[in-house]
């Protein structure tokens, strides 16, 4: 579902993304860590179509990168960034989001997706009045309401108390058990661990070391991310 | 199946106008500008030494150029508060439907403030406005598709800038002349009860400015918001 080979980006003289080579399968899911700056958004965001890469090539749902609205239409892209309008209500913002996707039935899909973030009371409250973490998992309703194969998580965990991880880490497991690949950027290591077939640390826009499967052992990945990240292993 | 161009744009377009329908500080802040352009001009205007039918058109387009920019400014402002610009970008619709929604939004937005504007200048320069209702309403919708095709590209360009609120008007006005001018000159002929055929020109001239500003900034739109 998502392969990248080399896959890199430079912003004038700056390289914020080099050399990244990945290969996720339907149902995996990358937990990315690194400190603030590695390039963990920059990627997150060429993977969404939404950067054009400047290195390398991959293909993400079988579309080749920058790829067009096919790309789009099986990506659910969740950022730091709300990406809500405060004036309209839950409802309307992933309404909104439904209808530019083409989902059919937009306004009974979009409360089903606020249903699953636990929301469904808060669905016609304008966006600007709901907390930090409402308004984080009407952001998750919104960017997967049209049930894509392929999401991208940007820290979705921030700003979230303890019902809505909880609710939040439950809709991801639900969506890996369906396939969906997704790669999780967040600074939260047993969230992302919890959720990961996969993990990998960057730093200064490379992938530094990455892990699958049983290698991965949460137990002590806090101590191999200081190392790598810290003392730069 | 994602929506077509027209669909997706018209899409955006309500949830612009439903945002300015619920916060209202655009279309207030321009309508209240408007009106004190107009008793502001009023105050500065000699009637003996210049005629309200030769003063009116200036002020009726000098306050529409500027009083749009308010508008024009908000329009992809409020796409940059949480990055819900990055929502539409990621949608499976074309680029060009996002620059027509958001023109469509601003051209309402636009003749929300003429229609406040027009009635003023009536009741303060004593002009006949109303009388040629239909015809002012042919150029005033055509000046306004112009403007609103210019400055909603520009605004895209400018908002991701440290000094879009100057910059909009620096790139904007220039653009703005070449359909500010047949305006003003149509209206002029038109409150001097000059022939319509003296008007034609004008329009022709406005039909055309708006069809080029239309097809070249839909083209270019996409290009300006590429990362």
């Amino acid at each position: 579902m998502i392969a990248t080979r080399a896959l890199g980006r430079r912003f004038g003289g700056r390289t914020a993304v080099r050399d990244v080579t990945i290969s996720l399968g339907a149902g995996d899911v990358l937990a990315l860590f690194g400190p603030n700056g590695a390039g963990k958004t920059t990627l997150l965001r060429m993977l969404a179509g939404l950067l054009r890469p400047t290195e390398g090539s991959a293909t993400v749902a079988a579309i080749a990168l920058p790829g067009g609205a096919e790309l789009r239409a099986a990506i659910g892209y969740i950022s730091h960034a709300s990406m809500l309008y405060g004036a309209l209500t839950a409802r309307e913002n992933v309404e909104l989001a439904a209808k530019l996707f083409g989902v059919r039935e937009p306004r009974t899909q979009a409360m089903r997706a606020l249903e699953r973030m636990e929301l469904r009371d808060r669905a016609e409250t304008p966006v600007r009045l709901l907390s930090r973490g409402m308004q984080q998992r009407v952001s998750i309703a919104r960017a997967t309401v049209h049930e894509p194969s392929v999401v991208l998580l940007d820290e979705p965990f921030t700003g979230l108390d303890d019902s809505g991880s909880a609710a939040l880490g439950a809709h991801l497991a639900m969506l890996r058990a369906a396939g969906t690949t997704m790669v999780l950027v967040t600074h939260q290591i047993a969230e992302g661990l919890a959720l990961a077939t996969h993990a990998a640390i960057m730093r200064e826009g490379e992938l530094v070391r990455i892990d699958q499967g049983s290698a991965i052992d949460p137990s002590t990945y806090l101590g191999v991310y200081r190392e790598h990240v810290t003392h730069g292993a | 199946m994602a929506p077509s161009t027209i669909s997706a744009a018209l899409l955006i377009a309500r949830k612009d106008l439903a945002i300015e329908f619920r916060t209202r500080t655009a279309f207030f802040s321009a309508a209240i500008f408007a009106l004190l352009g107009i008793v502001i001009f009023y105050f500065a205007w000699d009637p003996t030494a210049v005629a309200p039918v030769d003063l009116a058109p200036g002020v009726l387009w000098g306050i529409f150029t500027f009083s749009g920019l308010l508008g024009l400014q908000r329009s992809f402002g409020i796409e940059q508060a949480d990055r819900a610009i990055d929502s539409l970008l990621g949608a499976p619709i074309p680029r060009e439907s996002i620059y027509l929604g958001k023109a469509i939004a601003n051209l309402a937005f636009v003749v929300a403030v003429q229609l406040i504007a027009i009635p003023a200048v009536q009741l303060f320069y004593g002009v006949p406005l109303l009388e040629h209702a239909g015809t002012l309403a042919i150029i005033a919708l055509l000046a306004a598709i112009g403007l609103v095709a210019v400055g909603t590209l520009f605004s895209a360009m400018a908002v991701n800038t440290k000094l879009a609120e100057m910059l909009l008007p620096v790139l904007s006005l220039p653009f703005f002349v070449p359909v500010v001018i047949p305006a003003a000159q149509a209206t002029a002929r038109l409150l001097a009860g000059r022939p319509t055929d003296e008007l034609v020109g004008w329009l022709k001239l406005l039909i055309a400015f708006d069809i080029v500003f239309v097809a070249a900034c839909t083209l270019a739109f996409p290009y300006t918001i590429e990362e």
